[in-house]
């Protein structure tokens, strides 16, 4: 008994302590999966924010760039363009999903419109590999001049190694999260988008249209879906595996609260480092894999606290 | 007027109050039952009872369960697979701890180790809502799952990490294990089925089913006429698990004959809320009218290019039907978002007033 509260009470700690590099690198990697969970999640955020839906698709929207840019890479087009098209093809999506789904369901329950974002799902899955094939592909990350390698940093009396990839990828989504939060507060779309977010009925009152929001929006998170499909495609291949990624996002999502871009970030940071650290100091003591499951362990923690996550909107509950 | 209800009076409390009020139910129910029981296994064939009926009954079962607790009393669940899971395996350690008694008993009792799971797992639908709790259950179905494939104890320590259904006898016949005849499965299936959604459905139209629905309806409201929201909410998460539970251990022992984590997964649980939700949200004929839709959709899909004599390779059809099944997906929900049953709800209506239109 007493051997079994040592080594989940003190042995972790003892093992931190000593190996202060070790602990470094896990912190690093953590830090990174966050930042990349937290780039889908940024995704389902755009689009709970402004249409209500709950997008299930955001993650194969993910894989469906990816797969797009590689594809179209695969038959000659050349890098940048294929990236530019595959740009046209989101958009395309985007008006697409508008006319197709949430025009005929609006005002419908939320549950109806995330259960038509399955059916998006099941649809861009199937195309997907109808059009590229169902292999995994490699990213293309030389054309796009992605850089490769990796630096060892002497820290702390030992060495962290950190992938160029993975430095390029933090640095990107730092930079989308900052354009993002310059729109939503600084732009006149953003303030139509907020307005939307509040209030279709109010948003709408007040000459906003509601059509051209959700394409922006769902247009918006395709485009955080190519930066997200680049970085995750660049460190795995590019394969409907990484489908599973998207329902990592979920707790992260959670977490932050649905509505919040911040949160999105500072969620998938604490779920990527939590997951990390959790997996490698604790994870040995249950058998290897608790990764599966811990993020939403920790979401569920952070939730019984505070129930709309910690960013969201305070939800206010009246007869 | 080819369904008429004209005449039919109800003289007493019993009669106002009855499951099936109108006698052409009555009869339209007794026919049906009569079908299944009778007539189904003198005429269907073996392939048709295995790889058909009897999973539409079993995921029937479990889309039931989920909509008593979705449909019924609001709470979105995806952790539906993992307590079919629960049911499964706690069904496989009852056979080896209690050898000898009746299979039908322990499928029956492996429900109720579902029900307290799923107890502990509602815990937190006081403080959570909505699409929070949704991802709130996935931990749930998360960890359920891990624990089919880490948790050793619960295969017997196999070296397949799997479940192998042992052989049971019930009067002299194989009713599980590889010997049991699909006929027998599916009568034992069938009566199961059908015990347990008349349970259903004379406890949605009791007193516990309408302090469900007066909670999914509005649970502010509900808890100021009195209703002890956690009371409900957890009995909704008890009465489903067990539902689910029954679902899965049947999924195991009477359909499949083997199973390991796998069958248990995230993609179980999506499929049973398809199913709710196709079929229609707080409807009992939906659970069954949903799990006959997106089971057989996929059997014609793959069937029908053959039929058509399309020489179509398998994976691009497998392909195919994906984008066909997402876009039917999404064809119901816009035609009808209420589902199956208000379809059939409408027809009947139709059916009453022909040939007018009103």
């Amino acid at each position: 008994m007493t051997q079994l509260l040592y080594s989940i009470f003190v042995d972790p700690f003892v093992q931190m302590g000593t190996a202060p590099d070790l602990l470094a690198q896990t912190l690093w990697e953590g830090l990174v999966s966050g930042v990349l969970y937290a780039l889908i999640a940024l995704g389902f955020v755009l689009i709970f924010k402004a249409s209500g839906v709950f997008n299930f698709a955001q993650g194969i929207m993910v894989v469906f760039s990816a797969l797009t840019l590689v594809g179209l890479n695969e038959h000659g087009v050349p890098a940048y363009l294929a990236l530019a098209l595959t740009v046209v093809v989101m958009l395309v999506l985007a008006f697409a999903v508008e006319r197709v789904i949430l025009r005929p369901l609006v005002n419908q329950p939320d549950i109806i419109l995330f259960m038509a974002t399955f059916g998006l799902t099941y649809f861009l899955i199937g195309l997907g590999e109808l059009i590229f094939g169902g292999d995994p592909k490699v990213m293309i990350s030389d054309q796009l001049r992605l850089p490769g390698g990796s630096y060892r940093i002497p820290m702390l009396g030992g060495y962290v190694q950190m992938q160029k990839i993975d430095i390029a990828a933090t640095v990107i989504a730092s930079l989308m999260v900052a354009a993002l939060a310059v729109m939503f507060n600084r732009t006149r779309i953003g303030r139509a988008l907020r307005a939307v977010a509040d209030s279709h009925k109010a948003a709408l009152s007040v000459g906003i249209s509601l059509e051209q929001i959700w394409v922006i929006v769902w247009f918006a998170a395709g485009v955080v879906a190519i930066a997200t499909g680049i970085m995750w495609g660049a460190r795995s291949n590019v394969s409907f595996a990484l489908e599973i990624i998207a329902l990592k996002a979920l707790p992260v999502l959670i977490l932050g609260g649905f509505t919040s871009i911040p949160g999105a970030i500072i969620g998938g940071i604490i779920i990527g480092v939590g997951e990390k650290i959790g997996e490698f100091y604790w994870g040995p003591l249950l058998g290897s894999g608790i990764e599966s499951w811990l993020a939403y362990v920790i979401a569920l923690v952070f939730l019984l606290f505070r129930p709309q996550g910690l960013f969201g909107e305070r939800i206010i509950e009246r007869l | 007027m080819l369904y008429r209800e004209v005449g039919q009076y109800k003289t007493s409390y019993g009669a106002d109050q009855a499951l099936f009020p109108i006698l052409q139910d009555r009869i339209g129910i007794a026919v049906i039952l009569l079908l299944a029981f009778v007539g189904v296994p003198l005429t269907a064939s073996n392939f048709t009872i295995d790889s058909i009926l009897i999973p539409v009954l079993v995921l029937s079962l479990a889309a039931t369960g989920l909509n008593l607790l979705t449909g019924y009393t609001g709470l979105l669940s995806l952790g539906t697979g993992g307590f079919m899971g629960v049911g499964a395996f706690a069904c496989y350690k009852l056979t080896t701890f209690f050898p000898n008694v009746n299979i039908i008993v322990l499928i029956l009792c492996s429900g109720f180790f579902a029900a307290a799971i799923g107890t502990v797992f509602g815990l937190p639908s006081l403080r959570i809502k909505g699409f929070y709790l949704a991802v709130a259950t996935l931990a749930a179905q998360f960890f359920l799952s891990w624990c089919f494939i880490r948790v050793a104890w619960l295969y017997n320590y196999n070296v397949s990490a799997s479940i192998e259904v042992p052989t049971k006898t019930l009067f002299g016949l194989a009713v599980t294990g590889p010997t049991a005849s699909p006929v027998t499965r599916y009568l034992i299936v069938l009566s199961i089925v059908a015990l347990l959604t008349l349970m259903a459905a004379n406890l949605v139209r009791g007193r516990i089913g309408r302090t469900w629905m007066a909670v999914r309806d509005m649970d502010l409201a509900a808890e100021l006429i009195g209703i002890k929201l956690y009371q409900t909410k957890l009995l909704a998460f008890a009465v489903s698990s067990f539902y689910c539970g029954v679902a899965g251990a049947m999924m195991v022992f009477l359909w499949l004959g083997n199973a390991e984590s796998e069958s248990f997964n995230i993609n179980q649980s999506f499929l049973i809320l398809f199913m709710v939700i196709i079929g229609g949200l707080g409807s009992l004929l939906g659970s069954f009218l949903g799990a006959a839709l997106i089971w057989g959709l996929p059997i014609v899909l793959r069937a029908a290019p053959a039929f058509f004599g399309l020489g179509i390779q398998s994976a691009t059809a497998e392909q195919a039907s994906f984008v066909i099944l997402g876009a039917l997906i999404i064809f119901f929900l816009i035609v009808e978002p209420h589902g199956l049953a208000r379809l059939w709800q409408i027809g009947k209506q139709k059916l009453r007033v022909w040939p007018f239109p009103y």
